[in-house]
């Protein structure tokens, strides 16, 4: 026995070191810390931004949060009415509505101290138009003069001849046609200045972003966390009640609600349709739930290049099929509103009940419909990404479709967005899908313009009608945003008629703030007011 | 034994190699459209597309890609993220915490698993044996996310005695809870196997040997019988590691754990080939280190295996 | 061949094992069914299997309800007379549900652990027989497979083989989704066998066929698979229940079984983030899985006891 004792134990000690070994290298580099005064840190749900936090490169959420904590544009949008007013302009005027001057106010700085210019804004705006620099946002740009010359990817020109420097303080914007709504997209985060950092070393920015909001960048743990701190020299008149927020990375939203409710996570920037399930989270969270109507639409765009979905009445029939308020009710708990044109009721220019009699549940009439339409062929699939919880709601209808339409019906999900998105862009969808928007500003024309006229960057129906492009350019070129706003209805009626995509029901932006939190809020554009937070007295 | 161990090692390299290219393959076959989705519900800007596949070389034939890549590695470049994070940066803070994570799940797991093996093979049929079964495959049938969910409403937010969520760099005690919860489905794997082991081997000739020789029960329980019934036992921890540490996607999420899971999952969904490429080439030299150790310790646990 | 596990001088008091005799292979089975008929586990388990399988071919017999017809008005209503086991999110009937999800579930379940013990033990047992190179290939092989999560590999044969937005009859997605599995679980079942053939393919039982001038085939099969069999077969049968997870993973990343076709992973994975509002959505999926994998493992136990050559 001795003899296989002693055997054994060489070997366990060999193997012991190895597993020691592995164990070494393992644990070798440690993780991130935060830091901070926890007392005066307000802690905010977030995920991981897809790009580099530069204004010109971020068009989603994630980024779109934490560049608004750091940035202050032109224009900002009212935390409750999302109604616009100017922030770093001073005045934006326009005589033709064409060449817009814009003056801004004094003595705003960057987070480095250097002064914000007009130069600052014209800079940032001809590097996003520059092609080789391959900015996300460059389309933003695409109405300013001179953008066909600078936004090749090989272009040499990096200049808009559209955008002028006259004082330090003032500068002119002309663009290639009148577009009377420009003022008010001017928050968007593509409009953003940029400090003279970010152009001399821009690996340095991105390690460690400077901009002219209310929080400065102390220290960001890539997949971990984002903190950001007061700027005391902050120019902007919503100065931050708190010192630091800190931007938690969650990949379950549950996971971040269940700490809003125990206490440790002080801000969520949505809500879980689990806890929104029977009006949990008002129960939880208390006066700490809260809502407001947003910029957020839902739609069953149907492949219109696809000739089995050409027939107007045919995707009428289908409208009429879905009992909207029944799927709002029973799977989001009543909260989302049913859809009655594209718009959102909270955007300028939104006229209610544009769609009518099209946006009514009437299973009788969407039958009489689909007959008159010559019935459709073989069996329909609607597909939709399952990686944004859209499996439920899709179900829901596609199950109203067969059952009040009589025909062959079937979900059929992708696993991700991006696999929806390749589909959409190649033009490849054999089914009704999936389409949610998010209004870039709050008018009636970010729920159009980019979804509906020929040839646009978001348009995967694939529709085209001249008769709605030619109401859209009236709409741009109207005198007053109010006579603006009055084409742009005429134009969503015409694309109604034809119904391209059927409008399902927008959702509101619903967040939630823990016990620690007095004031919390979220933009009708689903941001977060990074200047709005106010912790309760300490006690 | 060393000789042994230096080859196995050094049949590391062409099965990496391997892994690598394959999963490159994979990541790329996931798509032909690498920036579908990337500019949210609009299709990317050509400028940003040629800008892009210029710097992640997506222009050049996937075996190039790879190629280029494993360069990278040799000077410790992982690559970047589309959002310009090192894939380096992104493992070294991840991965220490899926390792105590699954360090704790496995500790757990054999503690607990074995013991409950233990008691039920030695106990033979009976009311021990069924109540442990029946628990144990009552685990198997949940999913972790119903265990994960329970637990944390009922600890976390009705009793208060646990966080609901793990701090950014937890500590092995800060993952105690979330490591029961990943272990539980392996724990009942491990008590059924124990078992089984046990009773295939109280039969066994050389335990009656040991009876006969008057040794007592203990000894033989745990000299003899428990040593090598051990060993199917331990194939399948060693195999589960690599599964606790990659694929503990589930448990991550309920507990936000900043682990490799999630890092895989998120990069998949994403379309990250650089940041999935470069985690899954860290688990499966995990994977393969744990194999080798668990072939190893096969002649420690049963003296008739002998490497030379 | 310093790679190979080389096998020790035989040592007194460490033999394994008795010879299985040729006269005695055709008594195994007829002895084992006699052992089984009087075991009251067999017997129970086998009932609950008979009574699962007529579940999976005839739902019809169990309920005359319509498993997917939708009233939303009705959704998450609790278990009444009317309908026993409640009603889930979209106003169905669960126990319809649960009734028709047999057949998919089981289908998947049964198929994917046959076919990766199957799998795994073959390549095992051949690893653990032949040693030397042939193990060293065939586990750096089993070693890339493992190395692929299970999501990307999923995702990227399920995608590959249908269209987007394309209509799969529910046949070939069962096999489609058995084979997916099968193809990333394999390795597994793999260790385990070969482990087990490890220790087998160097006593003296072993050695005294190969001596006897036996054929690979006749001793891996005859000798040393029903000397390794314990381990796997617990392996597959408790796997059965993780393989019906495994399937409601793939449907709720939208690549798995999918409605129309019901199934227990499905109806599970449906009800993940309303556990709380309509938990019977969930308890009776998951105690139709519990039940089944009760059965299988019993019927596994009983089954092993039975053929275990020493076990007499």
């Amino acid at each position: 026995m001795t003899r296989f004792t002693r055997r054994g134990r060489s070997r366990w000690i060999a193997v012991g070191a190895l597993v020691a070994a592995g164990a070494l290298v393992l644990s070798a580099c440690g993780g991130g810390g935060g830091g901070g005064d926890q007392a005066q840190t307000v802690s905010i749900e977030w995920g991981e931004p897809e790009n580099p936090l530069i204004p010109g490169s971020t068009n989603e959420q994630n980024g779109g949060d934490a560049i608004d904590a750091l940035f202050t544009g032109l224009v900002k949008y009212d935390p409750k009415t999302g109604q616009p007013s100017n922030a770093m302009a001073d005045s934006i005027t326009s005589t033709d509505n064409t060449t817009f001057t814009v003056r801004i106010k004094p003595n705003w700085t960057f987070h480095d101290g250097t002064p914000v210019t007009a130069q600052s804004y014209v800079d940032a705006w001809n590097w996003t138009a520059f092609g080789p620099n391959g900015a996300q946002n460059q389309s933003f740009m695409e109405k300013i003069q001179g953008y066909d010359q600078v936004s090749a990817e090989n272009a040499t020109v990096n200049q808009l001849s559209g955008l002028r420097v006259v004082d330090p303080t003032t500068f002119t914007v002309t663009l290639t046609q009148p577009f009377t709504i420009f003022p008010v997209t001017l928050g968007y985060t593509a409009y953003f200045p940029m400090p003279q950092k970010f152009f001399a070393d821009r690996a340095g920015y991105e390690s460690a972003p400077v901009g002219n909001g209310p929080f400065r960048f102390v220290s960001r743990t890539p997949n971990q966390e984002l903190d950001v701190t007061r700027y005391d020299q902050y120019a902007g008149d919503d100065k931050p009640q708190v010192q630091n927020l800190q931007f938690r990375v969650y990949s379950d939203l549950n996971t971040a609600y269940s700490d809003v409710v125990s206490g440790s996570l002080d801000h969520i920037r949505q809500i879980p349709s689990s806890a929104l399930a029977g009006d949990r989270w008002r129960q939880d969270l208390g006066p700490g739930a809260q809502l407001v109507p947003g910029l957020v639409t839902t739609a069953l765009t149907f492949p219109t290049y696809d000739p089995r979905f050409q027939n107007p009445l045919l995707r009428k029939a289908f409208s009429m099929a879905i009992d909207r308020q029944a799927i709002i009710n029973q799977l989001f708990n009543g909260i989302y509103t049913p859809a009655d044109g594209y718009a959102t009721p909270s955007v300028q220019g939104y006229v209610p009940n544009q769609c009518g009699q099209t946006c009514t549940f009437d299973p009788n009439g969407a039958k009489a419909l689909l007959a008159q339409a010559g019935g459709v062929q073989g069996p329909i699939t609607l597909v939709a990404n399952s990686d944004g919880g859209n499996d439920e709601w899709m179900q829901a209808i596609t199950n109203q479709l067969r059952q009040n339409l009589g025909i062959d019906v079937r979900y059929s999900p992708v696993p991700t967005f991006q696999e929806a998105r390749r589909l959409a862009n190649a033009k490849q969808y054999t089914g009704p899908f999936r389409a949610a928007w998010q209004g870039d500003y709050p008018n009636i024309e970010t729920f159009l313009s980019q979804l509906y006229r020929t040839g646009a960057s978001a348009n995967d129906a694939g529709y085209s009608n001249p008769a709605f492009d030619a109401a859209m350019t009236a709409g741009d070129a109207a005198p007053t945003i109010e006579a603006a706003n009055q084409a742009y209805a005429n134009a969503e009626k015409i694309a109604l008629n034809d119904m391209p995509a059927i409008p399902l029901w927008s959702r509101p932006v619903i967040w939630g703030d823990g016990q620690r939190v007095q004031t919390g809020l979220q933009t009708p554009l689903n941001r977060i007011d990074a200047s709005a937070f106010v912790l309760k007295p300490q006690g | 034994m060393g000789r042994y161990t230096l080859r196995r090692l050094l049949q590391l390299v062409p099965v990496f190699l391997g892994t690598t290219l394959i999963i490159y393959y994979l990541v790329w076959g996931l798509s032909d459209d690498p920036f579908a989705g990337k500019c949210g519900q609009r299709e990317c800007p050509a400028s940003y597309v040629a800008t892009m596949t210029e710097r992640l070389n997506l222009d050049d034939p996937v075996l190039l890609q790879w190629l280029k890549y494993l360069g990278g590695l040799l000077t410790g470049d992982f690559g970047r993220t589309f959002s310009g994070n090192e894939v380096s940066e992104l493992i070294a803070n991840a991965a220490p915490i899926s390792f105590r994570l699954a360090l704790v799940a496995v500790v757990i797991e054999i503690v607990i698993g074995i013991t409950a093996g233990l008691v039920s093979g030695l106990r033979g049929r009976g009311y021990v044996d069924s109540l442990i079964l029946v628990s144990t495959l009552f685990l198997i049938s949940l999913p972790v996310f119903v265990t994960g969910l329970v637990v944390k409403q009922v600890f976390g937010v009705e009793l208060g005695w646990i966080r609901t969520s793990v701090p950014p760099d937890p500590t092995i005690l800060d993952l105690f809870v979330p490591g029961l919860v990943l272990g539980s489905l392996s724990m009942a794997f491990v008590a059924r196997l124990t078992r089984t082991s046990l009773m295939e081997n109280a039969r066994a000739d050389f335990v009656r040997t040991a009876v006969a020789k008057g040794l007592s029960r203990r000894r033989v329980v745990l000299a003899h019988m428990l040593r090598t019934s051990l060993i199917p036992v331990v194939t399948f921890i060693g195999t589960d590691l690599g599964a606790l540490m990659g694929g503990a996607v589930v448990t991550e999420g309920v507990f936000n754990i900043r682990g490799l899971g999630g890092l895989v999952f998120t990069g998949i969904q994403r379309q990250e080939q650089t940041q999935v490429v470069g985690v899954v080439a860290l688990l499966v030299i995990i994977y393969l280190v744990v194999n080798l150790i668990v072939d190893l310790l096969y002649a420690v646990l049963d003296p008739r295996i002998r490497y030379d | 061949m310093t790679d190979t596990l080389r096998q020790e001088p035989s040592l007194a008091g460490h033999d394994d094992g008795a010879v299985v005799s040729p006269q005695a292979e055709s008594g195994l089975w007829s002895d084992a069914w006699k052992q089984l008929r009087r075991r009251p586990l067999f017997i129970v388990s086998g009932i609950v299997i008979v009574v699962l399988l007529v579940m999976a071919l005839f739902p019809s017999l169990f309920t005359g309800a319509d498993p997917t017809f939708q009233v939303l008005d009705r959704s998450g209503e609790a278990p009444s007379a009317g309908s026993w086991f409640g009603r889930d999110l979209f106003g169905r009937d669960v126990y319809a549900r649960a009734i028709y999800g047999a057949g998919p579930s089981l289908a998947v379940g049964l198929l994917a652990s046959l076919g990766t013990v199957l799998v795994g033990s073959l390549a095992g047992l051949t690893m653990g027989y032949f040693r030397g190179l042939t193990d060293s290939v065939m586990s750096r092989i089993a070693e890339i497979f493992a190395g692929i999560p299970f999501v990307l590999g999923g995702i990227v044969i399920l995608t590959s083989l249908n269209k987007p937005g394309e209509i799969v009859g529910s046949t070939r997605l069962v096999v489609q989704v058995v084979l997916t599995i099968v193809l990333l679980s394999w390795p597994l079942a793999m260790r385990i066998m070969r482990a087990a053939a490890l220790a087998s393919s160097q006593q003296d039982y072993v050695k005294a066929a190969r001596a006897l001038g036996a054929g690979p085939l006749r001793i891996m099969f005859r000798h040393m698979l029903p000397n390794c069999l314990a381990p796997v077969l617990v392996y597959g049968t408790i796997q059965l229940g993780v393989f019906i997870g495994a399937e409601a993973t793939l449907s709720y990343l939208g690549i798995g079984l999918k409605d129309p076709v019901v199934s227990w992973g499905v109806m599970i994975s449906e009800v993940q983030a309303r556990i709380i509002q309509m938990p019977h959505a969930l308890f009776f999926p998951a105690a139709f899985l519990v039940v089944t994998v009760l059965a299988f493992v019993m019927m596994g136990d009983a089954l092993r006891d039975a053929l275990d050559p020493r076990g007499r």
